[in-house]
């Protein structure tokens, strides 16, 4: 067994303190970014009248495409389709042209958002700086950094933010920035103040490369699930602001036409969660087969386990949802949030306040 | 099954008024007890009762997990029980502390798996011949399909209506449709073809596979055993029912199925972290070293056995569980006779390996003698005198203990804990409150008992290995269903089912016009890249140029065959 490096710890230490810092920035810029987009939108409305503004997508813009052709004005969206259609319209839906919502496409648009650069900067050199923090707790201790609560901690906020920005690459979801970082430096300050824990080597019954497999794919389902829980939650506002808007009420918050409508965030939601919960499967299964070797039975009912098939048959339960009738949409949204929460409920009771032969969160020893 | 095919937007702010489900209507149908039964079976197979009876079973897992469960925590329920006379025992008969054994508990997940099962069957019957049948017919309007595309052939290239259509199959075919070429004797061939049935494959073999999960779970419990055995460093366990400590075994179970093995510990050896001071004396590895034979006359074997690392022998697994000290000792009598001799196993109490320590000696004569105390491997005293236990390393080993003498109460018949003393019936002669002080030994010294009771002396420390041993023929079972559910879950989200169709004309002027469309069954985000690249071939193919023409759907009007049917019927066999 390796010495433990201590210089390796506090540089670790100090390089999350630094990555903490850069989150809140960048936290601050998103929140910034979203402010300013709305405040651009009232200024540009304010040239048009309020009823354009609102009802963009009423009658005469319909027939105004139907005119091109039927198909064009079946994908407009926003209900105004036939509903003989027997599928959800596929990719190309829904362009933002209506200017309630962002496109579906959730491609960049042509508006320069500065702020949001910034911001995008921010999580980058911050994603790097807490890397390099993760990998040199690793280094210090001479194993991965998996071992106790801070450490997975420390390492989930990590692979939140590469899961964020590597889904930036391909879609637009800066508009998620201020819920995602804002979770990412929850999860930072909790692990650095509740959950700190110096440099350790592991015990016996986590030395074993189970604990690579069984935990690094934890982890990264859980980021995923983290990022179609803020997508859920915006689904459940735009949903309203939807209807309030159909139903011919005022646009009260304009902010949202930065996010997607809530049909798109469901879809996109769901496709992320469908990779989320094989991995949460794997996760499963892996726990399983790790426990029937350090314990000699593949599955006991520990508060854990209860947990994670918890988690499991919540989103299973979520991927039904999206095939019942009366269930998608906002139901399937309220499925998505509880399960993420049972995840974090996982993490952080089930971890520090139940007993049980899982019990190395590692606090407070 | 329409429920699972159609998905209708929703929550766009317009409620469209969609007609009643038939199937799950709550109206109930007056046709008596078949249509009754008949009734019920369909309420209980639909979707929205495998979704409801999920949710329940996500809900009622979780009580387990608030409240301790007898096969893991036996004697935390006892205590439970103990606290809260009242609402214990209530909690106990609604099974709160058996959850995953208790009726309701099954009845859950034996409702989830019956509405499984009534929903698998006929979904695969209905794939069965959706898979041996040609693609659905061709739609009258391909333009309205989600995908859409249209490829004008120039006059003069060689290249008819038919030719295309053969062309295109050939071109769908090379991307693994199934194709079916149709209306040849007309003057619109068109080809239908579809892909992906390993979606609904997949996503009937992750549901099969799930009975199959349960299934292989309830079989290993059946001819399965475990049974656990504490072994002090020198010696054997041999693999018979007399052997174990306790033996738990499946309802199957006869004992013959056990392998006369033997298992010697030879030494038990502990290593703790003392390089961090953070983590000072925290266990770092615990390593068992065995000799072990395959049954009474064959080879010896020496085996390592340590945490997470399981030695398989005889169709079983030796798990290293737990550990501890057994300091040896021997107690003579009244009448100088050595009553007991060898080592005894402690129970530790905390992470400086503070452990319980009881002895009972039946055998001592006139009187019964009893011991109970503590084993300290590296004691301290503290301020008020007393010792305590502050390395889990044996560095100042230390027995502290208090005598009995009496009756142990052993030949009521009434099983007694060999952990605990009952000393109702006994005298104490040694304890800190009397006058004689408590027993305080270091290896290799002696104590004699007050009162010519005889006398007790500390030889020497071995240590002790918890082993779990196990015998689990189901689970391998549980594995391969398990991996077979990944597989099939994995078709069923990641896959995609089309349907593509092309049709073709030949138009007065010599031009041969293609028209195409495409159809997802479910959703399917890389529709448009599918239309894309079959966009791309088909041009191709026929040397036409890839200009803004053909684009989907801008120009698609020009060359739309139409006809006033909709598509819906095209889309609408299931
Ligand atoms: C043990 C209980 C069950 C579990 C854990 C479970 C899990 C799942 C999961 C994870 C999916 C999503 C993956 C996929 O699309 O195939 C799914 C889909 C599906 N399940 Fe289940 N299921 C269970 C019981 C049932 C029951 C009782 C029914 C029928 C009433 C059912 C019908 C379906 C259908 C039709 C789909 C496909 C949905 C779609 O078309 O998107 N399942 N199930």
């Amino acid at each position: 067994m390796p010495e433990i490096n201590e210089d390796f710890a506090q540089l670790s230490e100090q390089l999350m303190l630094v990555a903490g810092l850069a989150y809140a920035v960048a936290f601050c810029a998103y929140a910034w970014d979203l402010v300013t987009f709305s405040q651009a939108v009232k200024r540009g409305l304010a040239g048009h009248s309020a009823d354009e503004a609102a009802g963009v997508h009423s009658e005469s813009r319909v027939a105004e495409f139907a005119g091109i052709g039927s198909r064009l004005a079946a994908e407009q969206g926003l209900g105004s389709g036939p509903l003989d259609r027997a599928v959800r319209p596929s990719s190309k839906t829904h362009d933002g042209s209506d200017g309630i919502t962002a496109g579906d496409s959730m491609r960049y648009g042509a508006e320069r958002r500065v702020v949001a650069r910034v911001a995008v900067a921010l999580t980058v050199v911050a994603a790097v700086v807490q890397g390099f923090a993760v990998v040199f707790r690793g280094l210090a201790a001479g194993r991965v950094p998996w071992g106790n609560m801070y450490e997975f901690c420390t390492t989930g906020s990590f692979v939140v933010a590469v899961v964020f920005l590597l889904v930036l690459t391909r879609r637009d979801l800066r508009f998620l920035g201020t819920f995602v970082i804002g979770l990412v430096l929850v999860m930072v300050v909790a692990a650095s103040v509740s959950f700190w824990t110096p440099v350790g080597h592991l015990v016996p019954a986590l030395q074993s490369y189970w604990l690579i497999i069984h935990v690094s794919i934890a982890v990264m389902s859980s980021a995923l699930f983290t990022l179609t829980f803020a997508m859920s939650v915006l689904q459940l506002f735009q949903a309203r602001r939807e209807a309030s808007i159909a139903s011919g009420k005022k646009d009260k918050a304009l902010v949202m036409r930065l996010v997607p409508n809530a049909l798109s965030l469901e879809n996109l939601s769901y496709r992320i969660n469908g990779i989320a919960f094989v991995g949460w499967t794997l996760t499963l299964m892996f726990g399983a087969i790790w426990a029937e070797k350090a314990w000699g039975r593949f599955w006991g009912w520990d508060t854990k386990e209860v947990w994670t098939f918890v988690i499991w048959v919540v989103y299973a339960g979520y991927l039904h949802a999206r095939a019942t009738k009366g269930w998608t949409g906002t139901r399937a949204a309220w499925l998505s949030i509880v399960g993420y929460l049972c995840v974090v409920f996982n993490f952080t009771i089930v971890n520090m306040y139940f007993s049980g032969l899982h019990s190395y969160a590692g606090v407070g020893s | 099954m329409k429920e699972t095919v159609v998905k209708e937007p929703v929550d766009t702010g317009l409620k469209s008024a969609q007609p009643k489900d038939g199937g799950t209507g709550v109206v109930l149908p007056q046709l008596g007890i078949l249509g009754m039964f008949r009734w019920a079976w369909r309420q209980l197979t639909s979707m929205r009762t495998a979704l409801f009876l999920l949710l329940l079973l996500a809900v009622a897992a979780v009580p387990g997990s608030l409240f301790p469960q007898r096969p893991s925590a036996p004697s935390e329920v006892t205590q439970y029980l103990k606290d809260n006379p009242v609402s214990g025992p209530i909690m106990d008969w609604f099974k709160l502390f058996d959850v995953y054994s208790s009726p309701w508990f099954a009845a859950i997940y034996l409702l989830l798996f019956i509405s499984l099962i009534g929903c698998v069957l006929p979904r695969a019957k209905i794939h069965a011949k959706a898979m041996r049948s040609a693609p659905p017919r061709t739609p009258k309007r391909l333009s309205r399909l989600a995908e859409y595309g249209t490829v004008t052939i120039p006059a003069g290239s060689g290249i008819d209506a038919e030719t295309a259509v053969r062309d295109a199959a050939g071109i769908l075919k090379s991307r693994r449709y199934r194709v079916d070429i149709r209306d040849l004797d007309t003057d619109r061939p068109s080809v239908g073809a579809e892909i992906g049935f390993m979606k609904e494959v997949g996503n009937l073999l992750f549901h099969t596979a799930l009975i199959g999960v349960l299934a292989a779970v309830a079989f290993s419990g059946l001819f399965g055993y475990s049974g656990q055995r504490v072994l002090v460093e020198g010696e054997t366990f041999v693999n018979t029912l007399a052997s174990y400590d306790t033996f738990t075994p499946g309802a199957n179970f006869t004992g013959n199925h056990l392998t006369p093995y033997s298992v010697q510990l030879d030494r038990l050896v502990v290593k703790y972290d003392r390089s961090t001071q953070a983590h000072y004396g925290q266990p770092l590895d615990f390593t068992a070293t065995m000799t072990t034979k395959d049954g009474p006359g064959a080879e010896a074997k020496t085996q390592t056995l340590k945490v997470n690392d399981p030695v398989g022998i005889g169709g079983t697994n030796v798990y290293l569980v737990g550990n501890g000290y057994a300091p040896v000792v021997t107690v003579k009598d009244g009448e100088g006779k050595v009553a007991f001799q060898g080592p005894v196993i402690t129970i530790p109490t905390d992470g400086a390996y503070t452990s319980l320590m009881v002895i009972k000696v039946p055998d001592a004569k006139p009187k019964q003698l009893g011991f109970v105390g503590f084993f300290l491997p590296t004691a301290l005293i503290d301020k008020k005198g007393v010792a305590f236990g502050s390395d889990p390393d044996p560095f100042n080993p230390q027995l502290n203990l208090n005598a009995f003498t009496g009756d142990l109460g052993l030949d009521s018949g009434v099983p007694r804990n060999v952990y605990t003393l009952d000393t109702s019936k006994m005298t104490e002669i040694n304890s800190r409150k009397l006058e004689a002080g408590g027993i305080v030994l270091a290896p290799e010294q002696s104590y004699k008992l007050p009162g010519n009771n005889g006398s007790i002396s500390f030889d020497g420390i071995k240590r002790f290995a918890a082993l779990d041993i196990r015998h689990d023929p189901g689970q391998v079972y549980v594995l391969v269903f398990a991996l077979l559910a990944l597989a099939g879950l994995m078709g069923s989200l990641f896959l995609n089912r089309r349907r593509v169709w092309v049709r073709t004309g030949n138009h007065p002027d010599g031009r041969t016009m293609v028209e195409f469309g495409l159809l997802a069954r479910g959703e399917d985000h890389r529709l448009a890249g599918e239309y894309a690249a079959i966009n791309k071939a088909l041009h191709t193919k026929w040397l036409v140029p890839m200009d803004t023409a053909g684009q989907n759907g801008e120009q698609g009007q020009s060359t739309t065959i139409d006809s006033d049917q909709s598509v819906a019927a095209a889309s609408k066999d299931h």
